[in-house]
């Protein structure tokens, strides 16, 4: 049996907080990270990821203990982004209990920063985070349709996310965290060809993110060549379990945990 | 009984002392306590010793000759006192490693050679599967299929059955050592300490047979 393809619930977390609505019956405070972080270890998440949105320092100290205390209670993977910027962000992180760390925006600014990271720590630690999205129309057109954006979508860097990805892997990415900020919200389903051109220009592990409404939409997003499925409001307002997910996974001959 | 967990600037060790303290806690037929240190004299004189290891294979033995690893396990196997190495602390007991072309010495604990992952899809990260041999002790009563957390690029590919050691082996493109035993010493490329269930079993079985001994 190959590996499993991983399956795995999104937090967002500010100043210690989760937020972006989060609706289960039975949490005793549904903003506390760590208590959804337990929850979806139960449910049989394969990792975790939070990411950190919060701008301010004192925020980010709390981060750092929402970690700490998360990787006391859950022993699964947990990877933390948002805000990344340094060297030093990233062995804070890892000290706090993070087994992995997602950069962004950083690295479009200076790449070399994925070569620092990979060097210090090993590529397995470090996710790069890809916001990608079709050209609109009027704008200068990219090589493959797709450009890496910034500020969650809304500002185009004129970058072709194929090109970025394959760069970013060979500078030290281990895995590519690939989000669709077309299919971002829409509940439509993952955006499958974007999946399909990035699978073709790295030999990484890849995540699929944006899109999810509904169990159904997982499978097809594994068959374009995504190693991970991830999603947010899915798993939070509980519209589909992760047992729900591996399950119709698994009825299309996916191998799941 | 004590498990040192030796402290030797290789990531993130916090989860490893945890799911330890987890799974010692719940041994009620032992008192297990459990202790992040470099210090050499508690990483030999401790019942059980847990060597992990993140990153890569060169910086790991630079940080491993810093505390003296190689003179701490030799005190420890000729004591007879069980050593559990985790994924690149697994790595680092073979007898070398070639990381990005560069050749580096291991501990030469074990035979063979660590050496890039061929596989379309590397790092090979997530749960798999392994294939314990008959004797395992790591995997006593751990039902065939569980899965096992991964994180890795490099592996020792599988050894000829003439092996003197036990191997536990996996696939991912090529198949490679997932777990090896040598009387004391155990390892495993997979980590324990972040696979669930599944990984807490296996350090049971481990901290079992350290207070057996």
């Amino acid at each position: 049996m190959p590996v499993a393809v991983r399956v795995i619930p999104c937090l967002d977390v500010d100043a210690g907080r989760v937020v972006k609505g989060v609706n289960f019956v039975g949490l005793r405070d549904a903003g506390d990270p760590v208590e959804l972080a337990r929850r979806y270890d139960a449910e049989g998440a394969d990792e975790l990821t939070f990411l950190d949105i919060t701008a301010s320092s004192a925020g980010r100290e709390t981060t750092y203990d929402i970690v700490r205390r998360t990787a006391e209670q859950v022993f699964i993977p947990l990877t933390v982004g948002g805000g990344v910027r340094s060297v030093g962000d990233v062995d804070a992180l890892l000290r706090a209990g993070a087994d992995k760390v997602g950069v962004n925006t950083a690295a479009i600014a200076r790449p070399s920063l994925l070569a620092e990271i990979a060097e210090r720590f090993g590529r397995q630690v470090l996710v790069l985070s890809v916001d990608a999205r079709r050209v609109p129309a009027g704008e200068r057109p990219t090589p493959s349709g797709f450009e890496v954006t910034t500020h969650g979508g809304r500002q185009g860097t004129g970058i072709d996310a194929l090109d970025w990805a394959a760069r970013a892997a060979d500078l030290g990415a281990g895995e590519i965290l690939l989000n669709s900020m077309d299919a971002d919200g829409t509940r439509d389903g993952f955006d499958l060809e974007l999946i399909r051109l990035v699978r073709a220009v790295v030999s990484v592990p890849v995540i699929a993110s944006g899109g999810a409404g509904k169990a159904e939409d997982f499978a097809p997003a594994v068959a374009a060549g995504a190693d991970a499925v991830l999603a947010a409001s899915v798993f939070h307002f509980a519209t589909v379990s992760i047992g729900e997910v591996k399950a119709e996974l698994a009825s299309h001959g996916v191998t799941v945990r | 009984m004590e498990i040192v967990v030796l402290d030797y600037g290789s990531g993130n060790v916090r989860s490893a002392v945890r799911a330890l303290e987890k799974v010692g806690s719940a041994l009620d037929s032992h008192e297990v306590s459990i202790r992040l240190t470099a210090d050499r004299a508690a990483a030999v004189a401790a019942d059980g010793l847990v060597v992990p290891g993140v990153g890569a294979f060169a910086a790991c033995m630079a940080g491993l000759g810093r505390v003296d690893a190689a003179g701490i396990l030799a005190e420890r196997l000729a004591d007879a006192r069980p050593v559990l190495g985790i994924c690149v602390g697994m790595q680092v007991l073979f007898a070398d490693g070639i990381e990005h072309g560069v050749h580096t010495d291991g501990l030469g604990l074990l035979p063979g050679r660590v050496q890039p992952l061929r596989a379309p899809v590397v790092p090979h990260m997530g749960w798999n599967t392994v294939t314990p041999p008959a004797g395992s002790v790591l995997f006593e009563g751990i039902e065939p299929g569980t899965r096992f957390y991964f994180v890795h690029s490099y592996a020792v590919p599988a050894p000829d059955p003439a092996s003197p050691y036990l191997a536990t082996l996996t696939e991912h493109g090529d198949r490679f050592v997932a777990a090896a035993e040598h009387g004391v010493l155990s390892a495993t490329q997979f980590h324990p300490e972040k696979s669930g269930a599944a990984g807490q079993a296996l350090l049971r079985n481990w901290i079992r047979s350290v207070a057996a001994r």
